[in-house]
């Protein structure tokens, strides 16, 4: 299956809802009413009040300016919406040590994102190792080691309840010696707002930084979350400077919009999206492309 | 702890309605402005969309009727229609489990990572606390290690766990669970289910199997408090597959505003019957709509009140206080000192109105809790000399005149409040005695 059929079958359910509304929506008048009921669309795409406000009033400007109207119009939105957004696309360096640290709230889906990459790098030719960092979650070890045994992958841990930053310790130790290029560390999902767990996440990333490296910091964002999510965005960048976001759960019927505000009010920029339980289904993030699918007419 | 949650929404919903509130003549247009801002609140909060659309339509269309417009109070006429439809939403009493049965038992479901294995181990210890005993059943054999956290969260609470290994399906791991709980004696048996998607069809058949085999009397599903707009897709889905008895909001600890809670019942009827709160086994708490509406809408929440309390006392000036009234050297100044600390938990109205049964202005009449009060007793203190702050017992009656004329009292109201600050300094030593200090933590009388 190719990366476009994918995105299009894991975004179907998102697209056959409210975004078909939009596509219609464009073939009728464009007056007052037309905006209201843009607007309430994008609401319930999880876009978040103030930034479909800002979208609207673009539209708005800009249809006034070029008079548009119809495909036009149509057209200019979606490439004002891919406009909004941002790409994470740094790269690894198969010459160092390449270190990707998962952070997120509870139940956001690290572990199994964690999986995914650790899935694709291998493929891409890189040696993983991947680094048990949740101590504290019942049977959060127990988890990394199953994928570890499916992907056929080292995993590097210590006892539950062990200092995570000490685990840190230890598997870039283990990179060393073994000639791992690829750490994949796990951690303890945390509410952002537990200020001492969000102390314990800087206190790990200062280690895994301690010698040189290239270390990216990667926030699991649950696309299920409505404006939280934004919340959690501010509070994990503040604190660790996030590389990228990857949303999750975008195979439900969740739409995903909060990767606007996200962009917007935050530049975080995303780096891949979650579309499904397999291992392939994780997939790079193209704004024109996520747009595109999200508004295609199927009718 | 779950009124924090909603304290955001709650604070723009009251902003909103304090505008009505003090207008003697309102519009069409002034309502429909006012819902807009209604609208927008709940909008934030992410109360779905279609949700917060039909609130909105049918207070308007209450709001905008003759009657209303053309009362004595139409402000407050409005305030009170908001009031009513945002019970209506929220439901009223809270609902506790339905544990009938020969064997009762209740299945969580949801989508994955709501938090159903940590529920389980909380929903158990909360039953064990109330008399029960509980059998837990790992039926996720889906996601890794899924079996192995609720068998450590057993461990780790002290809980029996059913488990067969994840070779065994769902179906005949809660047979068996069954068949032992019956021989030994458990009860209720508490399923933990694995996530899957609302429209992953083949999962949700097994669910619905599941049900027909061994007709759960609860069936509970566990959402996320941070649900966006979503909310309503899901519990839809699982509503329409399952008949929902209940759901449990997990991830209450965090900063979401929670207007998912009033999505999902708003979609599936079903009431919110407990909250996570937090990651130990004990951070599971009953759900009280009741006392959540009336928090959101101002007319009362005790546990909101000794929050406020809490927040706006400064812990290193309660200490010396303390000391001070240790020393029996509790002076007017520190007396003025508490007043401001009351007087920084909000105006008083909003305090009293967290009281139960306070919230409605004709009680507050009956009371006579009038803001006035404070201000001349401050102003009373403020025209005392440094001097007479210290040391009450000079002040005769000359001082006595000079001090209500330069507060615009009167000699009696200055007589009444040094009555009332012996009477306090008699009271304080008494419980002093009694080794009761921490009784004296806000000494205040009212």
């Amino acid at each position: 299956m190719s990366l476009i059929d994918k995105l299009k079958s894991g975004l179907a359910k998102t697209r056959q809802g409210i975004w078909k509304n939009t596509v219609g929506l464009f073939r009728g008048k464009v007056d007052e009413e037309f905006y209201e009921e843009l607007a309430e669309l994008l609401i319930q795409g999880d876009v978040g009040v103030n930034t479909t406000m800002e979208l609207i009033e673009e539209l708005r400007q800009r249809q006034k300016e070029k008079n548009l109207g119809g495909e036009e119009l149509f057209a200019e939105f979606k490439s004002l919406l891919s406009g909004f957004l941002q790409i994470s696309n740094f790269k690894l360096d198969p010459e160092q040590l390449n270190i990707l640290l998962i952070v997120g709230v509870n139940g956001s889906g690290k572990t199994t994102s964690l999986a995914k990459l650790a899935h694709y790098y291998k493929q891409e030719g890189f040696a993983p190792l991947l680094v048990a960092g949740d101590t504290f979650r019942a049977a959060a070890i127990d988890q990394l080691k199953v994928w570890g045994n499916r992907l056929n992958l080292p995993v590097i841990a210590q006892s539950p309840g062990s200092d995570p930053a000490a685990v840190c310790y230890d598997a870039r130790e283990a990179a060393r010696a073994r000639g791992k290029n690829l750490l994949l560390v796990d951690t303890a999902g945390r509410l952002h707002t537990e200020k001492n767990l969000m102390e314990e996440l800087k206190k790990i990333k200062r280690v895994l930084g301690k010698e040189e490296c290239n270390l990216k910091t990667l926030l699991v964002l649950d696309a299920t979350n409505g404006q939280n999510a934004l919340e959690q965005g501010r509070t994990f960048n503040k604190s660790l400077t996030i590389d990228g976001v990857i949303l999750t759960k975008l195979d439900g019927t969740a739409k995903g919009g909060i990767v606007f505000p996200l962009a917007r009010e935050l530049e975080l920029p995303v780096f891949k999206l979650g579309l499904g339980e397999g291992m392939e289904d994780l997939k790079s993030f193209e704004p024109e492309l996520f747009v595109e699918q999200l508004l295609e007419d199927n009718e | 702890m779950v009124t924090l949650v909603f304290a955001n929404l709650s604070e723009k919903l009251q902003g909103a309605m304090q505008k009505l509130r003090s207008k003697g003549k309102i519009s069409p247009r002034d309502v429909k402005e006012i819902l807009r801002e209604v609208k927008m609140a709940l909008l934030e909060a992410d109360v779905n969309f279609k949700v917060v659309k039909n609130f909105v339509a049918r207070v308007e269309e209450k709001a905008v009727g003759e009657e209303v417009l053309s009362s004595l109070t139409p402000g407050q006429q409005v305030v009170k229609i908001v009031q009513q439809e945002l019970t209506e939403l929220m439901g009223s009493e809270r609902e506790d489990l339905n544990l009938t049965g020969d064997i009762p038992v209740i299945m969580l479901v949801g989508l994955q990572g709501a938090g159903k294995t940590t529920a389980t181990a909380k929903l158990g210890n909360y039953l064990r606390k109330n008399g029960k005993k509980p059998l837990l059943v790992a039926a996720d054999i889906y996601r890794p290690a899924a079996i192995e956290q609720l068998e450590t969260l057993g461990q780790q609470t002290g809980l029996e766990v059913f488990s067969l290994g994840t070779g065994t399906s769902p179906r005949d791991i809660c047979r068996g669970a069954l068949s032992k709980a019956r021989r030994e004696g458990f009860e209720p048996v508490i399923i933990d289910t694995a996530g899957r998607l609302h429209i992953n069809e083949e999962m949700m058949t097994e669910l619905k199997d599941l049900k027909k085999d061994i007709e759960p009397g609860e069936i509970l599903l566990v959402a996320d408090a941070m649900t966006g707009q979503d909310a309503v897709n899901l519990a839809e889905s699982f509503n329409r597959d399952l008949g929902l008895t209940g759901v449990i909001l997990t991830k209450m600890d965090g900063d979401a505003r929670g207007g998912a809670a009033l999505s999902i019942k708003a979609v599936t009827d079903a009431p919110i019957k407990f909250v996570g709160v937090g990651e130990k086994a004990d951070a599971l708490e009953p759900f009280h709509p009741d006392r959540l509406a009336s928090r959101i809408l101002g007319m009362g929440d005790v546990l909101g009140l000794i929050e406020k309390a809490e927040a706006s006392y400064d812990r290193e000036q309660a200490r010396k206080m303390e000391q001070k009234l240790r020393e029996a050297s509790f002076t007017f100044d520190d007396f003025l000192e508490q007043l401001h600390q009351v007087r920084e938990m909000g105006p008083l109205e909003d305090i009293i109105g967290m009281l139960p049964g306070m919230g409605n202005k004709k009680m507050l009449k009956n009371l006579q809790v009038d803001e006035k009060q404070l201000v001349y007793t401050e102003a009373i203190i403020n025209s005392m000399t440094k001097k007479e702050r210290q040391d009450p017992e000079i002040i005769d009656g000359s001082r006595r005149r000079r001090i209500a004329h330069g507060s615009g009292t009167s000699t009696q109201e200055v007589n009444r409040l040094l009555k009332q600050f012996k009477e306090m300094k008699k009271m304080m030593k008494r419980f002093q005695k009694s080794g009761k200090s921490s009784m004296m933590k806000n000494p205040f009388p009212f």
